[in-house]
């Protein structure tokens, strides 16, 4: 347990010792929730049931903390470490393989966690955020959130050949899945086809699952986003167990 | 005398290359042994067997009484390991890597001492990325040191470092047998081996083609040293050759050869005799030096190939 904990230490002082990943979870989305926030304001609006743009764009940008910190991030770190052999190194000790992805597992869930305060901090001081919700509802939503993305996330790190291949995805793929769920142009703007369309994203599911818990959904009314993300969460764990490589 | 080391019939293959082809050695406690060989003869192969990295395809290993792949995880308690291609996270700094390395043993070396020893101490608050090449070597010798082990295992410790840091490099590696540590090296330089090692195995194509200390290797090549020095007296060549050790003599203008056998351990060097020799007949001389067969020498025999083509 002691070689867990300085693990996620150490993990957690590289995250802030390398400034461009901390600034795609932490810095980028804050300073886009301040550009639009100052545009639309968070005045109430018939389009967003009454409520303001931010009470509505918040809980997608949490969504999109999510999806950066396990598409992006947490692949890039592990295929790091293996394309430079310190997963090598670490297989080298005694230190048990799970105390060294659990680190950073656990840095990762931290960082996305600290991005999602960061980005309700400025709602709430800057533009008089609301929130009708249940607090741990919406933990409950954001815990299932990463840890299903987490394991698609684990999968990638598996298959990666290298780093190029995570950048690549990183812009090809993991950008269109941002803007496709229903987090920067709202479901309801969107056609009909549009919509079932983006049903077959699975970020779309963290972000309806948590805006409808931001605004006090009840669980019931999101049976399908819980028992997607659930099945992913199985589904991906099992298939990122079988894909690991440690070189 | 203790065995720390035992493999019989090593062998592994890959989907192209036989990468280790039957290999069979024993090292022995307070040793330092060397496997050397041209790049892609199979030495990481059979170091990582030994660690218990890489599983054979056929053979026996016991490493300190253990078998590196069922009992992987006692053998890593035991032994160090500095891997021949292996990085650590470029924003920690020395002193973090030490302390976190400490944390999966149960009883580490006070890393604080260990820095010292290995001349890092200054290094302590620096990031690993901004050390040199020797440095982050160093570092990784440290790591492989940390849990006080009983045999450490070096991986071409000195490729790519200048031959300053190679050098202080190899005072560290004796230190640490000194300390009564076993140690299995592996490396592509013909002088390290010789200079480092107490016993040689020399690898290619997966074999080990001979075994011995590198004295015994040398001398069993046969090779003759040569004594060369300028001069412009017109000493008799001839009278040279009577000389204890000399085998012929050659003469050409002012540059003479004197060839002899290579001298085994213990016995008095040839260029000894033609010193005195040509003090005793008032001869002025200059630019003397000895060429003697090295490890070099007897891979070029027993391969017939130049380790460096």
């Amino acid at each position: 347990m002691k070689s867990f904990w300085k693990l996620t230490l150490a993990e957690c002082k590289v995250y802030f010792r390398f400034p461009i990943a901390a600034f795609f979870t932490l810095g980028l989305l804050p300073m886009v929730l301040l550009i639009l926030g100052a545009a639309f304001t968070n005045e109430p609006q018939p389009q967003f049931g009454g409520r303001g743009f931010l009470d509505w764009a918040v809980p997608g940008f949490i969504a999109m903390v999510i999806a950066i910190s396990a598409l992006m991030s947490l692949p890039m770190a592990v295929t790091t470490y293996r394309e430079r052999g310190i997963l090598r190194r670490y297989r080298a000790t005694p230190v048990s393989p799970a105390a060294v992805l659990g680190a950073q597992l656990v840095t990762q869930f931290a960082m996305t966690t600290l991005g999602m305060l960061l980005l309700i901090l400025i709602g709430r001081v800057v533009f008089n955020l609301r929130f009708e919700g249940n607090i741990a509802n919406v933990v409950a939503a954001f815990t299932l959130g990463c840890l299903s993305f987490f394991s698609i996330g684990m999968i990638l790190a598996g298959v990666f050949p290298n780093t190029r291949t995570g950048t690549i995805f990183g812009n090809v793929l993991l950008q269109p899945m941002i803007y496709l769920s229903g987090v920067t142009i709202p479901k309801e703007a969107m056609s009909e086809g549009m919509q079932q369309a983006i049903r077959f994203n699975p970020l779309t599911h963290v972000a309806t699952l948590l805006q409808g818990m931001w605004r006090g959904d009840a669980w019931s009314q999101h049976q399908t986003e819980v028992v997607v993300l659930g099945i992913i969460l199985v589904a991906a764990g099992i298939v990122a167990v079988k894909v690991f490589r440690w070189e | 005398m203790t065995i720390v080391i035992q493999a019989t019939h090593l062998r592994k293959t890959y989907p192209k290359t036989v990468a280790v082809d039957d290999i069979s050695l024993e090292v022995r406690e307070g040793e330092i042994f060397g496997m050397v060989g041209p790049n892609g003869a199979g030495k990481t192969t059979t170091i990582e067997c030994l660690e218990g990295l890489r599983r054979p395809d056929g053979g026996e290993i016991r490493v300190l009484d253990l078998d590196p792949i069922r009992q992987e995880r006692e053998l890593r308690y035991v032994i160090g390991t500095q891997l021949q291609k292996s990085q650590l996270p470029d924003q920690l700094t020395v002193g973090e890597v030490l302390d976190l390395f400490a944390s999966f043993y149960p009883d580490p070396a006070p890393w604080p001492e260990l820095l010292a020893r290995l001349g890092l101490a200054e290094k302590k608050n620096a990031w690993f990325a901004k050390l040199s090449g020797g440095q982050q070597q160093r570092v990784f010798i440290a790591l492989a040191l940390i849990n006080r082990p009983k045999l450490v295992f070096l991986d071409e410790l000195t490729t790519g470092l200048d031959p300053q840091a190679r050098r202080s490099i190899w005072d560290l590696v004796r230190e640490v047998r000194a300390g009564g540590c076993t140690v299995f090296l592996t490396t592509h330089f013909m002088e390290e081996a010789e200079t480092l090692c107490d016993r040689v195995a020399i690898i290619d194509h997966g074999k080990i083609v001979a075994l011995d200390t590198p004295a015994a290797l040398v001398s069993r090549l046969g090779a003759e040293a040569r004594i060369l020095f300028k001069t412009k007296h017109p000493l008799d060549p001839q009278a040279l050759r009577t000389l204890d050790g000399a085998t012929r003599v050659e003469r050409d203008g002012d540059n003479v050869i004197v060839y002899g056998r290579a001298p085994q351990p213990g016995e008095p060097a040839l260029i000894g005799a033609v010193v005195n020799w040509l003090a005793a007949q008032g001869a002025a001389y200059s630019d003397i030096r000895m060429e003697q067969p090295d490890l070099e020498d007897v891979f070029l025999q027993l391969t017939g190939r130049a380790m460096r083509d």
